[in-house]
C-alpha cells in the first residue's frame, strides 16, 4: 500500500484487516520482526511550509531527510539535533524520512546541548490505529494548550499512529565549528574530560569519547560552535582547563562528528550493537563491569559519557542478559539497534519495562490502536 | 465559567473521609474547618474561588500514595496544587474535591554538578532550585516570571516557559525524570539522570498534562553552568510591522539571543509612568539579551545593532554597565504592576508564527476600540508567545464578562493565524471552553484517552482542560 494523500492513508488504516508494517525509507530495520502488509509512507512527501524568520518548517512524513535538510540549508538553518543516518551501520539502502525520523526519535551528538528529536518537534499529524485522522501541537514554539502528544508520537516506533505530517523547529547553522580532541585516554578519564567541559560556561555541543579500539587508539572530542570570535575564545578557555587536546576545525572537525553521529566505526564491523543510554559517569563503570563479566566489547560514549554504543559478538543472547542486568542496577536504558531477525526475535529489543509502566503502555496502545494493526509487537 | 455541580454523596462523606486521612497525616497536614480550607479557595485567577471539601499538606511520596488511595477507594476528586500561582485556575478547586497542596515538600534530595542534575521534591519553589546550586555558578534555565513563588510541581503540570526559553528550552526540555503517583496510589518512577526515554515517551506527556494524570512528587532537572555574563540592548521603533520584522531578521541571522521581549506603546507609556526607566516614547521596543564573555556578547551585539540599524529604530541603547542593563530591565519587569496600577488586568498568554505579530497587534488595537477596554502588549517576542494585558474594572458590573469576552476573541485570532490558546501558562478552566476553537472533537478525544489510561475514574482535577460538554460522559463514570 502506498498512499499519496492524508485522506487516502486514512481509509487504507480504517479498511485494513490485519496488521500494518509502517514504513518511510526502510533504512532503520529496528524492533522486533513485524509481520504484516507494508505501508509504504513515501508517496506523502514534501515541504509545506518553512518559514526562516520564524525558525518553522513543516512536512509531510515522506519527505527524505536530505530534501529537507538542503531547503533549510539554502536559508542557512538546519535541523538542531543533528539527525543521524542509519544505513551503514544497518548496512540498508534507502532514503531516509522524517516520519522514520521521528517516530525513533533520531537525535545525534548535538542532543546533549540543544535536546533531541522530540524536544525540537511542535507538531504532528497522524492517523490513529482506527483509521481517525488526528493532530496535535502546532506550528508555533510555544504551546501548551492540551496534553503534548507530540513528545508521545516521537519514539513510538509506529505504533500508536502513523504520522502524515511534522513541523520543527529548526536553528541557524553557526558560522564556525572547531573540536578539540586528545588521544589514548582512558574511558574514565576521557569521560571525566567530557563531564569538565559540559560542566563550564562554554556552551559545548558535543562530547564524545571512542573507546581504545572502537577507532584505532583512544579519542576524546569537544565541539564548540558559534559566532567566529567566540569560537575562538571558548576553545582557547576550554584548552586552559583540558590539557592535552589539540583543536580542528570547519570540515575536519564535522567529519569527526559524522563519524560518532552515524557510528561509522561499527558499521560494516560483525556483530550486534547496542544503544545504551544512562548517568553519563557511569559510562565507563557499566563498559568496565561488562567487561569483567566476560562480555568483550568496543564502546563509543556519546553526550558524555551518558549514550553507549556497544559492539558485541552476536551469538548467543548478543549480551542481552548481562546488560540488562547492568541496566537493572545503574538505571537507564538499553536498545538492540543491530541483530538479524533471529536474535530480534530471541531478546526483547527495548528496555522491558516495570510492570505498572509496561501496564500503562500497553493501555495507551490500547488506546490509539485498538485493533493492534500497527506495527504490532515492534516495541515489545 | 462553569464548574460542576458538587456531588452531594461526596460531601456527606466529609467526616469519614476527613477521619481516614488524619489516619495516614499529621492531624495538622489535614485542613477542614471551613475557615481555614478559605486559604484554598482560588489561585492567581483570583475571580473564581470556591473552598475545597478538605485540603491535605503531606510530606513524602508514602502520604501522597496514601491520600490517593483514600481518595480513589471513597470516589473523591482531587485537585493537585503548587504554590498556587496558577494564572489559568489550574489548582481551582470545587467543593466536593480535596486539595493536594505538595507545599511541604521542598527539599533538595540529590546535587550532581559532574552529570548536571538536581533532584528535587516538587513543592520546591522555581527560584530555590536555582538558589540551591547558585553558590556553585550553576543555574536551573526555565524562569517563569512567578519563580519566587511558583513550585516545580506546577511547572511540571502546566510545562512553564518563561522569559529565556528562545535559548534554553520550557521545563519539558529541562525535564529528565519523575517520581508520579497515580490516582489508585501506584508509585512511578520515570525517566532519571539518563536522557530520553526507554519505551514510550511518557514523562513528554505528563509534562504540562495539568495535573490530570499523576501528582509529581519528585523531579530530576537539568542544570547548567551559568554564562560568564549577559548583557541586553535596547531598541524602539516607530512600527510594530518593523519591530516584528527586526526581530525575525535577528533570529535568522544565527545568532541566538536569550531573550527578545517586545513592548507595544500603551506598555511603554504606562511602565514610564510607574517605574520611570527611562524607555522612549514610541510604538514599539525590543529589549534583547545575549550571553557571553565581554568579547562574545560584543560581537553578538555588533551583529544584531547591524540589523537594528537597518529597520532605522527611533532609539538604539547599548547597555555599558550592571547599572544601566537593570536600567533596561526595569520597565519590562514592572509592566504587569504598572499596568496594575491603572486597572485590574487579565493576561492572555496565546502563541502565534512570529511572522503575524504586526497583523495581530493591529486587529488586537481594533478590538479594544470596539470592546472599549484598554489593552497593552508585553511579550516573548522571540518564541512568539504574547501576553495581551486587558484593562478592565472588576467593581463595574459586566466588565469582566466583556474583558473575558474580548480574550476569547484575541485566543481565537491566535489559532486563527496558526498559534494556540496558551504558550505557557496552561488551559485550567480559564480557557477551557476555547479548546474547541482550537482542537476538532476527536483531538480532543484522543487526548482523553491518555487520562482515560491514567485515571480512569476520572477524579483528578477533572474538571479542567477539556469542555465541560465534552468531558461529560467520562467524568460522570
Amino acid at each position: 500500500m502506498r498512499p499519496e494523500t492524508e485522506a487516502e492513508l486514512a481509509a487504507m488504516v480504517a479498511g485494513a484487516n490485519g496488521p500494518l508494517r509502517v514504513q518511510g525509507g526502510g533504512t532503520r530495520t529496528i524492533g522486533a520482526p513485524v509481520t504484516g502488509q507494508v505501508l509504504d509512507m513515501s508517496g506523502l512527501s514534501g515541504v509545506v511550509l518553512h518559514e526562516p524568520g520564524a525558525l518553522t518548517l513543516v512536512a509531510q512524513a515522506g519527505t527524505p531527510v536530505a530534501e529537507v535538510e538542503a531547503v533549510l540549508a539554502d536559508e542557512g538553518q538546519r535541523l538542531p539535533f543533528e539527525p543521524m543516518d542509519h544505513r551503514a551501520l544497518l548496512g540498508t539502502v534507502g532514503t531516509p524520512t522524517l516520519g522514520g525520523m521521528v517516530a525513533a526519535n533520531v537525535s545525534g551528538p548535538r542532543r546533549v546541548q540543544g535536546g533531541a528529536c522530540r524536544d525540537f518537534l511542535l507538531g504532528v499529524r497522524f492517523i490513529d490505529g482506527a483509521g481517525r485522522v488526528l493532530k496535535n501541537g502546532g506550528r508555533v514554539m510555544k504551546n501548551v494548550t492540551g496534553y503534548d502528544l507530540v513528545k508521545l508520537m516521537a519514539g513510538s516506533w509506529g505504533t500508536l499512529g502513523v504520522l502524515t505530517e511534522v513541523s520543527f523547529k529548526v536553528l541557524a547553522i553557526p558560522q564556525a565549528e572547531a573540536t578539540l580532541v586528545a588521544r589514548g585516554r582512558s574511558d574514565a578519564d576521557g569521560v571525566a574530560a567530557l563531564s569538565a567541559a559540559l560542566g563550564s560556561p562554554f556552551d559545548v555541543s558535543g562530547a564524545a569519547h571512542l573507546g581504545d579500539g572502537a577507532a584505532g587508539a583512544a579519542r576524546t572530542q569537544v565541539r564548540i560552535e558559534g559566532l567566529a570570535g567566540s569560537v575562538a575564545y571558548r576553545v582557547a578557555q576550554l584548552q586552559a582547563r583540558l590539557p592535552g587536546f589539540d583543536v580542528v576545525e570547519g570540515a575536519e572537525s564535522a567529519a569527526l562528528w559524522q563519524e560518532v553521529r552515524d557510528v561509522l566505526p561499527f558499521a560494516g564491523v560483525p556483530g550486534a550493537v547496542w544503544r545504551l543510554s544512562v548517568k553519563p559517569s557511569d559510562g565507563p563503570v557499566l563498559s568496565a563491569a561488562l567487561k569483567a563479566q566476560g562480555l568483550d566489547h568496543k564502546a563509543i560514549f556519546d553526550w558524555g559519557g551518558g549514550l553507549i554504543w556497544l559492539l558485541v559478538d552476536a551469538a548467543g543472547d548478543a549480551g542481552a542478559a548481562l546488560i540488562r542486568g547492568q541496566m537493572a542496577t545503574l538505571g537507564g536504558h538499553a536498545t538492540l539497534i543491530r541483530g538479524n531477525e533471529a536474535l530480534r526475535r530471541a531478546v526483547p529489543v527495548f528496555q522491558p519495562e516495570p510492570a505498572p509502566l509496561a501496564a500503562l503502555s500497553v493501555g495507551l496502545r490500547a488506546k490509539f490502536d485498538p485493533r493492534g494493526i500497527l506495527n504490532p509487537g515492534l516495541m515489545g | 465559567m462553569e464548574m460542576p455541580k458538587p456531588d452531594p454523596q461526596v460531601m456527606a462523606k466529609k467526616p469519614q473521609l476527613v477521619k481516614r486521612l488524619q489516619e495516614v497525616l499529621p492531624t495538622d497536614a489535614v485542613i477542614h474547618e471551613e475557615a481555614e480550607t478559605r486559604a484554598y479557595e482560588c489561585d492567581a485567577l483570583t475571580a473564581y474561588r470556591c473552598p475545597p471539601l478538605c485540603a491535605v499538606l503531606p510530606s513524602s511520596t508514602v502520604e501522597v500514595a496514601a491520600v490517593l488511595r483514600i481518595c480513589h477507594d471513597m470516589g473523591v476528586p482531587v485537585v493537585p496544587r503548587g504554590s498556587g500561582t496558577s494564572l489559568a485556575g489550574g489548582a481551582l478547586p470545587t467543593a466536593d474535591s480535596v486539595i493536594l497542596g505538595v507545599a511541604r515538600m521542598n527539599a533538595v534530595l540529590e546535587t550532581d554538578y559532574e552529570n548536571r542534575f538536581i533532584r528535587v521534591q516538587t513543592g520546591r519553589t522555581n527560584l530555590s532550585v536555582t538558589g540551591a546550586v547558585e553558590q556553585d555558578d550553576f543555574f536551573y534555565a526555565p524562569d517563569p516570571s512567578s519563580q519566587l513563588a511558583c513550585a516545580i510541581a506546577g511547572n511540571i503540570a502546566m510545562n512553564s516557559g518563561g522569559a529565556h526559553c528562545l535559548k534554553y528550552g520550557v521545563t519539558t526540555n529541562n525535564l529528565l525524570g519523575v517520581t508520579l503517583v497515580t490516582m489508585d496510589g501506584t508509585v512511578l518512577e520515570i525517566g532519571g539522570a539518563h536522557l530520553d526515554a526507554g519505551g514510550l515517551d511518557l514523562l513528554g506527556v505528563i509534562c504540562g498534562s495539568e495535573g490530570q494524570l499523576g501528582v509529581v512528587t519528585e523531579a530530576t532537572l537539568r542544570i547548567l553552568h551559568k554564562p560568564e555574563g549577559a548583557r541586553p540592548v535596547l531598541m524602539g521603533f516607530d512600527s510594530n510591522e518593523v519591530a516584528g520584522q527586526c526581530v525575525s531578521d535577528i533570529i535568522k541571522a544565527g545568532v541566538l539571543p536569550v531573550a527578545i521581549e517586545f513592548m507595544d506603546r500603551p506598555c511603554i507609556r504606562a511602565t514610564e509612568a510607574f517605574a520611570g526607566a527611562g524607555y522612549p516614547d514610541c510604538e514599539a521596543l525590543l529589549i534583547v539579551e545575549v550571553e557571553g564573555s565581554d568579547a562574545e556578547i560584543k560581537e553578538q551585539l555588533d551583529l544584531i545593532l547591524e540589523i537594528a540599524r537597518s529597520h532605522n529604530p527611533v532609539e538604539l541603547r547599548e547597555s555599558t554597565s550592571a547599572e544601566e542593563s537593570a536600567k533596561i530591565w526595569l520597565g519590562r519587569k514592572s509592566a504587569f504592576g504598572a499596568m496594575g496600577q491603572i486597572n485590574d488586568y487579565m493576561c492572555l498568554d496565546g502563541t502565534i508564527p512570529v511572522s503575524q505579530l504586526p497583523y495581530v497587534l493591529r486587529r488586537i488595537g481594533e478590538m479594544s476600540q470596539e470592546y472599549g477596554l484598554g489593552v497593552g502588549n508585553v511579550f516573548h517576542a522571540g518564541d512568539g508567545n504574547m501576553h495581551p494585558l486587558i484593562l478592565f474594572n472588576a467593581n463595574k458590573p459586566g466588565d469582566l464578562e466583556r474583558c473575558e469576552a474580548f480574550g476569547a476573541d484575541i485566543l481565537r485570532l491566535c489559532v486563527e493565524v496558526g498559534g494556540c490558546l496558551t504558550g505557557e501558562h496552561g488551559v485550567g478552566i480559564e480557557k477551557r471552553d476555547l479548546m474547541v476553537d482550537q482542537f476538532a472533537p476527536e483531538d480532543m478525544d484522543i487526548q482523553m484517552a491518555v487520562k482515560d489510561v491514567f485515571d480512569p475514574k476520572w477524579l483528578l482535577n477533572p474538571a479542567k482542560v477539556f469542555p465541560l460538554e465534552v468531558s461529560r460522559l467520562r467524568r460522570a463514570g
